[in-house]
């Protein structure tokens, strides 16, 4: 399969037109020695049908699992047909980055409405255009708070392991040293954080939901740290948005977290979003790409790339980061989802999300040996103790439902709207079963 | 048009949910939120026709030819999207057990084992989500080599003038020193420029070849062998290997680790700014300090962001390299430099050339000479092309050319789009001395005049804000 136009004629007029007696001649200036002198290891190029053929047997290699009560950081919501075929059009597809504002309205508009629902979502002034998924978005706050005085990074102990794992990988970058707070019952120690909280520390950064699913006493925390005199960084799951307090409302400084909830299918992994918003005061320390609106030459609302003046391509190695434009579909996706469900779907999605979560963990913890873990306020997820742990997630596995993960603490434990009660009574009876077996 | 607020209207909504079939639960006071967010209120007719409203208003590369250098807009196989789209992929959970993502993890062993084969590397992840996100990652892999020397007074990395602006930000994140280079006069390393800064401290190289403006260094095993011998690596940024795939191999160039652009060079679309995906490569070893998910795999590795990467833009990636296949894969390169060389030529004689030699997969136009006898800038000319219907070239880059226009065609273009493109090239340049005004206020059939940036800039308006008095 070949997608290059040119008839073998056309490319020995276009060749004698540039004066060159074949191919390898345009490659004068590689060094023999260095140029392939044998053909690639690779298979022969297939057709169409033959390689839609092998990439859906990879694909039947995949187990599928209609039912997942599984999330720690990627989580299967209910995703609405025009949320799927909105993205997929052709023109929003195989666009590149909005750099001439006249050809590309249409993205420089949708990223603006965008960045307005994500300030909507987190009560923030300003949004970014979009950054990598949740733990980047995490790193690049962490590396937007820092100054001259104050460089460490606090991190809560309770954020996901990927976020943990991302923020520590920055900071080796910069050289900056990152402390982690321990965690007390599955939420923050928020003395340990008092006792932290020194004067060259940064921000402090809090996932709420926590990585096991317990909700923070995000206010209380955000006031120590402005008490020690550095910034707040919020983690949130945008779903829980719909009915939980705003970071805004919790004094978050910058507020970040994955988009993915937001209309993105499980994918392995990705792609996924990280949105980013934070407060006025810190617009200009806001990495990545951000659009304004102006006006054109004949006086009409129009929007553009705005504030570069932050950027890499200006700034070079003077700037906070080297990110440019990336997840710029996968934010469409989540305007579209957010506009599709409305605010009342939104908070619908997030009341479902919890009840169906509470629902699971009391019927679970009715059978005898599991037990609640952690026991503070939660919202879809929650760990429990599991005996036979391996055992009643296979056989869970065997009746189509993907259980909760498995960690040292037991099982953590995940439900969404998506769930119907039988599916969720159909898991726990199974779960029974094993258990009584 | 109006934005989604300004269509919005109290109580019209979507049903997508049954009624909740389990008991609420109510969130405690101090956790509830207070204010509902001002979301749209829309029907799905209203959604679907904002989105294909917004849609016409774009500029893909299924709507015309989009010549925008660097950034190699070839065609995106419509195939391929329904490979990622096959639930069998898009429905899989990351943290599945293993049994059950055995697909997966075929289809990132596949294209890593094809990648290493195209770029003559050992190792190989896909975690990175984009291009700069990459380069981060294989600069860390040559901090994390030097660290685990000892070898702690290797701070600097070497990065020449005509790089992209990523590489020097890339560096800085990374803890180092840049040291910036002045290109020689055809735009490749001065390499007595190079030798004058290698010494001791010397951590790295970030180079991209061919280089930004479209030429292949020829001094390329000098360059690496210098670096080597001075102690420090060599980084491979792969943004113009659409150029050289299965004709030369970084590794066999000399260097050490590699970045890809998975939605450049294998054809996987851009989005509108994203979702890309970026392949890493090593050589042994430098295998060991490769990045990893603490949640996947454990602990132990640097890890530049959650799970596996952007795992379905790999999909992708990997059908377009099984539908190229080992003679498919040259042959895209080949021709995407016969198509950059033809159109260079059949644009000569107008507008003047950056470099008159041959060219890779792109090369650079020099406008200062028109500017100074039209006043007509490259910004005018690239606005005026945008009312042929055709997406402007790549301006004002690389930095060391003034007045820049660079033009990437690649392969997936026809020779009568190409004609088609070098005419109104040489339309516009006649058009320069005849009638500059018109070409001063381009484009004039577009969806909007030119924007005012500074307006922008100065008063940011970067949401939109419901009108006072306004409610509900």
């Amino acid at each position: 399969m070949s997608y290059v136009p040119s008839t073998p004629a056309e490319r020995q007029e276009m060749l004698r037109a540039v004066g060159a007696e074949d191919f390898k001649a345009l490659y004068r200036d590689v060094p023999q020695e260095v140029l392939l002198d044998r053909p690639l290891d690779l298979p022969e190029g297939m057709s169409e049908l033959e390689m839609s053929r092998r990439m859906s047997e990879m694909a039947a290699k995949n187990r599928l699992f209609p039912t997942v009560l599984r999330g720690a950081g990627a989580y299967d919501h209910y995703i609405p047909a025009v949320v799927r075929s909105i993205p997929a059009k052709e023109e929003f597809l195989t666009a590149y980055t909005p750099y001439q504002a006249e050809m590309s309205q249409g993205v420089l508009q949708s990223i603006f409405e965008y960045q307005t629902m994500i300030c909507e979502l987190t009560g923030m002034d300003v949004s970014n255009a979009s950054v990598y998924d949740g733990a980047t978005a995490a790193a690049e706050a962490a590396a937007m708070c820092r100054d001259r005085r104050r460089r460490v990074t606090l991190i809560s102990a309770a954020a996901h392991p990927d976020t943990l794992g991302t923020v520590r990988t920055y900071c080796y970058g910069t050289g900056d040293e990152l402390r982690i707070v321990p965690m007390k019952d599955g939420k923050t120690d928020i003395e340990a954080l008092r006792a932290m909280l020194t004067p060259e520390v940064a921000s402090f950064y809090v996932q709420q939901p926590n990585f096991y699913g317990q909700l923070e006493d995000a206010e209380a925390l955000g006031a120590l740290v402005h008490e020690a005199g550095a910034l707040y960084v919020m983690g949130c799951n945008p779903i829980s948005l719909g009915i939980l307090k705003t970071p805004r409302d919790c004094g978050a400084d910058v507020a970040v977290g994955e988009g993915q909830p937001l209309g993105m299918p499980l994918g392995f992994g990705g792609p996924f979003l990280g949105f980013m918003a934070t407060t006025t005061k810190n617009m200009r320390k806001l990495p990545g790409r951000i659009v304004g609106e102006t006006v054109d030459s004949r006086g009409e609302r129009a929007y553009v790339l705005s504030l570069q003046a932050r950027e890499q391509h200006i700034r070079r190695e003077k700037a906070s980061s080297n990110i440019c434009s990336n997840e710029a579909l996968c934010a469409l996706t989540a305007a579209v989802y957010l506009a599709t469900v409305g605010p009342e779907g939104l908070a619908e999605a997030a009341r479902q999300c919890m009840a169906k979560a509470h629902y699971l963990c009391r019927k679970l913890c009715g059978i005898e040996g599991v037990e609640l873990v952690y026991t503070g306020e939660y919202f879809h997820e929650f760990v429990t103790t599991l005996p036979r742990r391996d055992e009643v997630l296979k056989a869970l596995e065997d009746a189509g439902i993907l259980g909760g993960l498995p960690m040292e603490e037991g099982v953590l434990w995940c439900a969404t709207e998506k769930q119907s009660r039988e599916e969720l009574d159909r898991a726990v009876a199974i779960v029974k079963e094993v258990l009584a077996g | 048009m109006k934005l989604i607020f300004e269509k919005s209207v109290k109580g019209r909504h979507c049903d997508l949910l049954p009624k909740c079939d389990v008991d609420l639960v109510e969130l405690p006071e101090s956790l509830r939120r207070e204010t509902a967010p001002a979301l749209p209120e829309l029907s799905e007719v209203d959604v679907a026709r904002h989105y294909t409203e917004l849609n016409h208003r774009v500029h893909g590369v299924n709507c015309g030819f989009y010549p925008l250098g660097s950034c190699t807009m070839k065609y995106n196989p419509r195939i391929d999207e329904d490979m990622a789209s096959l639930p069998g992929f898009a429905g899989v959970h990351p943290l599945a057990p293993a049994y059950a993502v055995e697909g997966c993890r075929e289809v990132l062993d596949t294209a890593a084992r094809y990648l290493c084969e195209l770029t003559g590397m050992q190792g190989m992840t896909f975690q990175p989500a984009a291009g700069a996100h990459g380069e981060f990652t294989g600069v860390l892999l040559i901090k994390q080599y030097h660290d685990k020397r000892g070898d702690v007074k290797r701070r600097k990395i070497i990065v020449p003038d005509s790089a992209h602006g990523t590489n020097p930000a890339t560096a800085a994140m990374c803890g180092f020193e840049v040291v910036n280079i002045p290109s020689a006069p055809n735009g490749c390393v001065d390499l007595e420029a190079l030798k004058a800064v290698l010494g001791e401290d010397t951590a790295g190289l970030m180079l991209t070849n061919p280089n930004t403006v479209g030429i292949f260094d020829e001094n390329i095993l000098e360059i690496t062998r210098l670096v080597h011998e001075a102690g420090g690596l060599c980084y491979y940024d792969g943004a113009n290997l659409n150029a050289i795939m299965g004709v030369v191999r970084p590794g066999d160039m000399g260097f050490d680790c590699v970045h890809m652009n998975l939605h450049k060079t294998f054809a996987t679309p851009h989005g509108g700014g994203g979702p890309g995906a970026c392949a890493v490569g090593c050589k042994d070893f430098l295998c060991e300090f490769l990045p990893a998910s603490a949640l996947m795999e454990g602990p132990g590795h640097i890890q530049v962001r959650s799970f596996a990467g952007n795992f379905l833009v790999v999909v992708r990636a990997l059908s377009y390299l099984l539908s190229l296949g080992r003679e498919g894969i040259p042959e895209a390169a080949q021709n995407a430099v016969l198509n950059a060389n033809y159109l260079m030529r059949r644009i000569q004689g107008s507008f003047d050339l950056a470099f008159d030699r041959v060219c890779m997969h792109e090369f650079v136009l020099d406008l200062s000479r028109f500017k100074k006898e039209t006043g007509v800038s490259a910004l005018d000319v690239a606005k005026s092309l945008i009312d042929y219907g055709m997406h402007p070239p790549t301006m004002y880059f690389p930095l060391i050319v003034h007045e820049a226009l660079m033009l990437e065609p690649t392969e997936t273009e026809s020779k009568e789009t190409l004609d088609w493109a070098a005419d109104i090239f040489r339309a516009l340049y006649e058009l320069g001395y005849t009638d500059p005004e018109t070409m001063h206020e381009a484009p004039h059939h577009a969806q909007i005049g030119r924007p005012d940036e500074v307006r922008a800039a100065r008063n940011p308006i970067l949401r939109w804000q419901k009108p006072e008095g306004c409610h509900g």
